[in-house]
């Protein structure tokens, strides 16, 4: 083989290795950022960010993870993201509907309320929209006590830490997300607090270790945003 | 034409290729590094180490910022000896433009290979003897000396901690995806999310995770030990002066470890006393401490002690709970 002939044969080698890189590093990029945000604004000073935790999820490819789910504000459509944005230095009003049964922290510490206005989160137990009981206004939620913690909503760098509470463990859950309060049981937890006063992005996760079928329960949709794990961009 | 300094100094002044007399090599070289080394020393003492990473915020720290300072003092005659002689060469024995002849030919220097030998072993023996000295005497120099420390720090191990003593500080730096929190035994086994420490008095950290392994790494403090699931690792550090710090972890744990950080603050004894017990009492009053498993050196996630059993075999509790799932799953309770 000549010389041209043996470059143009490495060229186009490396030209292959190479673009298959950058095909790899596109198919990963774009597929991360298909992800919409939902933009909460303020009124009255406040805003008023409601989610909600499902045993499943309505993803073709990962239908079976648990997940999070963020509504959107003006449509009231439930839109399959962990990403949301909030004004600075805002009251931020959290609503959280938890669809997905009990599963026990790996550090009961988490089962404490840290970071909320006042320290406390109010919770109600549901059954297709029927109250099992009147709202409590709760600092702990011990779930090594019984079946009684389905997740947590943690912003670790703002030092908010919330057990969001579950269903009773012989509660029929919700199948079909997103869930509705007329598809199973649920829990209703009520919280707030002071966004920073500066922009940025605050990272947030659950702290329970749901990725079933993972070591440790701590890999698939806990470390997937659009699922267990998210983020909170704060804006001017 | 290129000759060896070697060659060359074999005689006062053996012929060159031009017919002059050959320089002392060697002399020159000795006359440039000496100045140069002492200059980088001093540089060294006393314009860099007190301005190295990690500060002097501990003892471990200022501990580690000596042993930088010493290291680097070590090195840097020998960096630049390197360095002098690559650039004489370059300069003194290059080709002259014409010049086509061989350069002479190299031959064995009994002297200069003994002296070689003589001066690499002293410094890596010096490096190796300074070491081992600095790794024993601050114990273990903020290191994790695993479950059983050899080197420990001196101080009084008791069951209750008082400022103005030399109690033993005891604090457990929990690691999980992807946060930190620290308990006191000492302290009604309190947990909290932010880490607070007493100046001039001694600190055991027990390190441990509950997943996967981490790092417990707090920078101005000087300490880093690994954090292993089911294992106990120790540390020790006595804090020189007040202000704050932050805790990273140092060890690749999944998509948010570079998150994985928080602070904590080096105070007075009585604040730091202040502090804790303030913690205490609020657990205690709703009923976190009740929550918590008693205050142990390592922790199975996969077991409830309140429930006295086996996570999995807990009816109505069963999930994600720290083992391998069968290969029906996932699913979820």
């Amino acid at each position: 083989m000549s010389v041209p002939a043996r470059v143009a044969a490495l060229a186009v080698a490396v030209a292959a290795v190479v673009g298959f890189g950058i095909f790899v590093a596109l198919y990963y990029i774009g597929s991360e950022g298909s992800l919409p945000t939902v933009h909460y604004t303020a009124s009255g000073g406040q805003v008023n960010v409601v989610l909600q935790e499902d045993p499943q999820n309505n993803s073709s490819s990962r239908p079976d993870w648990v997940s999070y789910y963020v509504q959107d504000p003006v449509t009231r459509q439930w839109q399959h993201t962990t990403l949301f944005s909030v004004p600075a230095n805002t009251r931020v009003n959290v609503t959280i509907y938890g669809y997905d049964g009990c599963t026990p922290l790996r550090n009961n510490f988490w089962s404490q309320v840290l970071g909320t206005t006042g320290g406390t989160v109010n919770v109600q137990q549901f059954n297709k929209a029927r109250a099992l009981g009147p709202a409590r206004t709760v600092s702990l939620i011990n779930s090594w006590a019984s079946c009684n913690v389905g997740h947590t909503f943690a912003i670790p760098a703002m030092g908010l830490f919330v057990p969001v509470p579950s269903p009773s463990a012989t509660a029929t859950l919700c199948s079909s997300s997103p869930c509705t309060p007329s598809s199973g049981a649920y829990s209703l937890e009520k919280f707030s607090f002071t966004s920073p006063s500066h922009t940025g992005v605050w990272r947030w996760q659950c702290l329970i270790p749901c990725g079933g079928g993972f070591i440790d329960g701590n890999s698939g949709p806990m470390q997937t945003e659009g699922y267990m794990t998210g983020q909170m961009q704060v804006v001017a | 034409m290129a000759q060896n300094p070697a060659a060359n100094d074999r005689g006062p002044a053996s012929p060159a290729a031009g017919g002059g007399a050959e320089p002392r090599h060697w002399l020159r070289l000795l006359l440039i590094w000496v100045p140069l080394s002492a200059a980088a020393i001093l540089v060294i003492w006393f314009v860099w180490y007190p301005h190295l990473p990690p500060g002097d915020m501990t003892d471990a720290a200022s501990g580690q910022q000596f042993d930088i300072a010493v290291l680097a003092v070590t090195a840097a005659p020998v960096v630049i000896g390197v360095l002098l002689y690559f650039v004489y060469a370059l300069v003194v024995w290059r080709a002259r433009p014409g010049d086509d002849g061989d350069g002479a030919p190299i031959y064995g220097h009994t002297k200069v290979q003994a002296w070689w030998i003589i001066i690499t072993s002293v410094v890596v023996l010096w490096a190796f003897a300074f070491g081992t000295y600095e790794l024993i005497v601050p114990a273990g120099a903020g290191g994790g000396e695993g479950p059983s420390p050899i080197w420990k720090l001196a101080g009084v191990q008791t069951a209750a901690w008082s400022p103005g003593t030399n109690d033993m500080l005891q604090v457990q730096a929990i690691a999980q995806q992807w946060t930190w929190t620290y308990r006191f035994p000492q302290f009604g086994g309190m947990e909290t999310t932010t880490l607070d420490l007493p100046v001039g008095m001694p600190v055991e950290f027990h390190v441990t995770s509950l997943d996967v392994i981490h790092s417990f790494w707090a920078y101005k403090l000087g300490v880093k030990a690994d954090a292993n699931p089911l294992v106990d690792n120790v540390a020790y550090v006595k804090a020189k002066q007040l202000g704050g710090f932050e805790v990273r972890c140092n060890e690749l744990c999944g998509i948010w470890h570079g998150a994985m950080y928080n602070s904590g603050q080096v105070v007075t004894p009585a604040a730091f006393q202040s502090w804790a017990a303030g913690i205490e009492t609020k657990e205690r009053s709703i009923g976190v401490l009740a929550a918590l498993p008693p205050y142990t050196l390592i922790y199975d996630p996969t077991v409830v002690p309140q429930l006295g059993r086996n996570l999995v075999k807990v009816a109505g509790i069963t999930g994600a709970n720290g083992y391998y799932y069968p290969p029906s799953d996932p699913v979820q309770p």
